[in-house]
């Protein structure tokens, strides 16, 4: 339904614009219907830009965003409306996403007179006591009250219940959780596997990895703006692949095994995956060298991945990329 | 914390004013509640004072004519009449009601006030949103026309237009005078349009696929009405005091009296040698006060909205 095609963001930073700051390099992911998609990373990964450049919040810098085989990577003020139609947003922070000084049915309203002018009082309320009573919440309880007057939880759920008006396909759900409170967690992270199961796309942006195994069907890990390994949730927590993703699951508590039975496995891991990488392994399987590659990406030949941003499919839907860690940082295998 | 338990929202006061019972719950933004600004305003004395001032010399100036006996230029009686139950200002050089010629430069006063500072607030806050919401290029180009109008001396360029244009009436002496009097305004919306884009509701409000007009109007300009009205009444005052000081030159309105043309005047016929203290006291502590009593008031409003500043 969504594919990301080589997406980059590019910041200029500096005095005059001089020095560039990729913020996002060259991803490439994509969310099907009744599917959620966890992108995983650390601060400054480049996870919440890649949310807001779906979301038309932010401009993209290269690459293409596809919505349901339509490109949508630029669209002009009408195209976006309609593309918002079907693709919604909730953000980290539920305080500031309600305008402190008016009532939270605002929101609604605004909503209203932007998509459904013609819709009468009495029809609108009904659809929104619906969309309330689907993200559990009591109309009673929250209509006319300002937003400080109500919980985190409920104002995260009050975002998703205004999304749910607009009979959305696609749900970029940013950090929605990491803002609240352990008891209200589990109450939106059920209602996210419960729109799952009406027919969503979810896209959900986190830091958390446990979020992430609890919710997803597919996870994506982040580090540094660019992809390092990506796909199917089990695959990949139960076989990390790349340093970055197993030093992230290795840093993680366990319910059910010790800290000693971890670290063994880790070590043994670790062992088995030294000095090697996996990426340029399957590329010089390929028939590629590792200087071939290089080279090439000087050259940038047309439709190439630049070395160091593209995966090798290790596993089936079990992607990993150059196992170096930063952009700069030079290949362990080489 | 259960989810039935309302939480204190970032920037709530509520701490910071214990045993103030307002008519509705403290703690709300400032500027969120009518009646909560309305009631703290009504009891803020630097307000009150301001307030009483600048609204009777307006009833003043709006009221006042009707109950003259003689028009601002009339040659009404005796020359250089002290005070008197007749003439309760005295009379000029040449017989004129000082009075007369007072109530008529307070209308004028306010009505280069208000036009020109509602000019200027016009300009500045345009500029101001349309800059710090758009950013970018339209940021940098506005930014360097505000940067530009900021460093040209205002005051000598009105005085040349002035001299040049020799377009003399009130209104297009506001006009000129609201013309230069923008650009710290929109440098201020600026600044606090640029905070206000980051937040969340904003990007929530472009997710609803509202245009960037309709968000200015309705999410970004309601969460500084306390500011831009503070705003205004400075650039009320300022526009007062611009005028006074053109008038008092020699570069009045040739058509109209104001207070600052009664100065000027009184200081061509020598009042001040003759010792007729009543023709230029009137106007230059009308002036004071007005624009005085404008100055408080926006201390006792910048109280008013900032619960952090309320002396209680």
């Amino acid at each position: 339904m969504l594919t990301l095609n080589q997406l980059d963001k590019v910041y200029k930073t500096g005095t005059f614009g001089t020095s560039d700051l990729h913020a996002v390099r060259q991803v490439s992911l994509d969310v099907q219907r009744g599917e959620v998609v966890s992108l995983i990373g650390e601060s400054g990964s480049g996870k919440s830009t890649i949310g807001k450049m779906v979301l038309h919040l932010l401009d993209s810098t290269g690459g293409t965003i596809t919505f349901d085989g339509r490109d949508v990577t630029k669209l002009g003020f009408r195209a976006r409306r309609d593309y918002y139609r079907k693709v919604q947003g909730v953000f980290q922070d539920p305080f500031s996403s309600f305008n402190p000084i008016y009532k939270v049915d605002r929101t609604f309203e605004t909503l209203r007179q932007s998509y459904f002018p013609k819709v009468s009082g009495g029809e609108w309320r009904s659809r929104l006591e619906d969309a309330l009573a689907a993200v559990t919440l009591e109309p009673d309880d929250i209509l006319g009250k300002y937003p400080h007057q109500l919980s985190g939880g409920q104002l995260q759920r009050l975002l998703i219940a205004r999304a749910l008006l607009l009979d959305i396909e696609l749900l970029v759900a940013d950090e929605v959780i990491s803002m609240l409170d352990a008891s209200t967690r589990i109450d939106v992270l059920n209602l996210l596997g419960e729109l799952k199961g009406r027919g969503l796309g979810i896209l959900f942006v986190t830091h958390d990895l446990s979020l992430g195994n609890y919710v997803s069907d597919r996870v994506v890990i982040l580090y540094k703006g660019r992809v390092v390994e990506r796909g199917d949730t089990s695959a990949v927590f139960d076989d990390p692949l790349h340093p970055y993703t197993r030093d992230l699951l290795a840093s993680v508590p366990h319910l059910d095994r010790t800290w000693e039975e971890v670290e063994a496995e880790e070590a043994e891991r670790t062992r088995r995956l030294a000095g090697r990488c996996l990426y340029h392994e399957a590329a010089a399987a390929q028939g590629r060298s590792l200087g071939e590659e290089a080279a090439s990406a000087e050259g940038s030949a047309p439709g190439e991945v630049p070395d160091g941003v593209g995966l090798v499919e290790y596993a089936p839907g079990h992607f990993v990329g150059c196992f170096r860690k930063a952009a700069e940082a030079p290949c362990p295998a080489a | 914390m259960t989810a039935t338990q309302p939480v204190a929202g970032p920037g709530t006061e509520a701490s910071d004013q214990p045993g103030v019972a307002g008519p509705t719950t403290s703690g709300r933004k400032p500027g969120g509640d009518v009646r909560e600004t309305l009631y703290f305003a009504l009891r803020n004395p630097k307000v009150l004072i301001g307030a009483v001032v600048v609204l009777g010399f307006l009833l003043l100036g709006l009221i006042g004519p009707a109950f003259l006996r003689y028009a601002p230029m009339d040659y009404a009686g005796p020359p250089m009449a002290p005070p008197s139950a007749d003439f309760p200002f005295g009379t000029t050089t040449f017989g004129q009601d000082v009075f007369a010629q007072f109530v008529a430069g307070l209308r004028s006063t306010f009505l280069v006030g208000l036009l020109g500072g509602g000019v200027a607030a016009v300009i500045g806050m345009t500029i101001g949103f349309v800059a710090g919401y758009r950013g970018g290029l339209i940021d940098e180009l506005l930014n360097m026309l505000t940067n530009v109008v900021l460093v040209i001396p205002g005051f000598v360029v009105l005085i040349i237009i002035n001299a040049y244009l020799g377009v003399r009436s009130v209104p297009m002496q506001a006009l000129y005078i609201g013309v230069f009097s923008w650009p710290w305004v929109a440098r201020a919306v600026r600044s606090q349009t640029l905070s206000l884009r980051s937040r969340d509701f904003i990007d929530l409000a472009r997710l609803s696929g509202v245009g960037v007009g309709t968000i200015l109007r309705r999410e970004v300009a309601p969460n500084m009405y306390s500011y831009l009205f503070m705003t205004f009444v400075l650039l009320f005052g300022g526009s007062i005091l611009t005028a006074a000081s053109l008038d008092f030159i020699g570069l009045g309105p040739t058509n109209a009296m104001s207070l600052g043309l009664m100065m000027n005047q009184a200081v061509q016929w020598s009042a001040l040698h003759l010792g007729l203290w009543w023709w230029f006291i009137p106007p230059g502590l009308g002036i004071t006060l007005i624009v005085g009593s404008l100055y408080i008031m926006n201390v006792g409003l910048d109280e008013v909205f900032n619960p952090k500043l309320r002396e209680m």
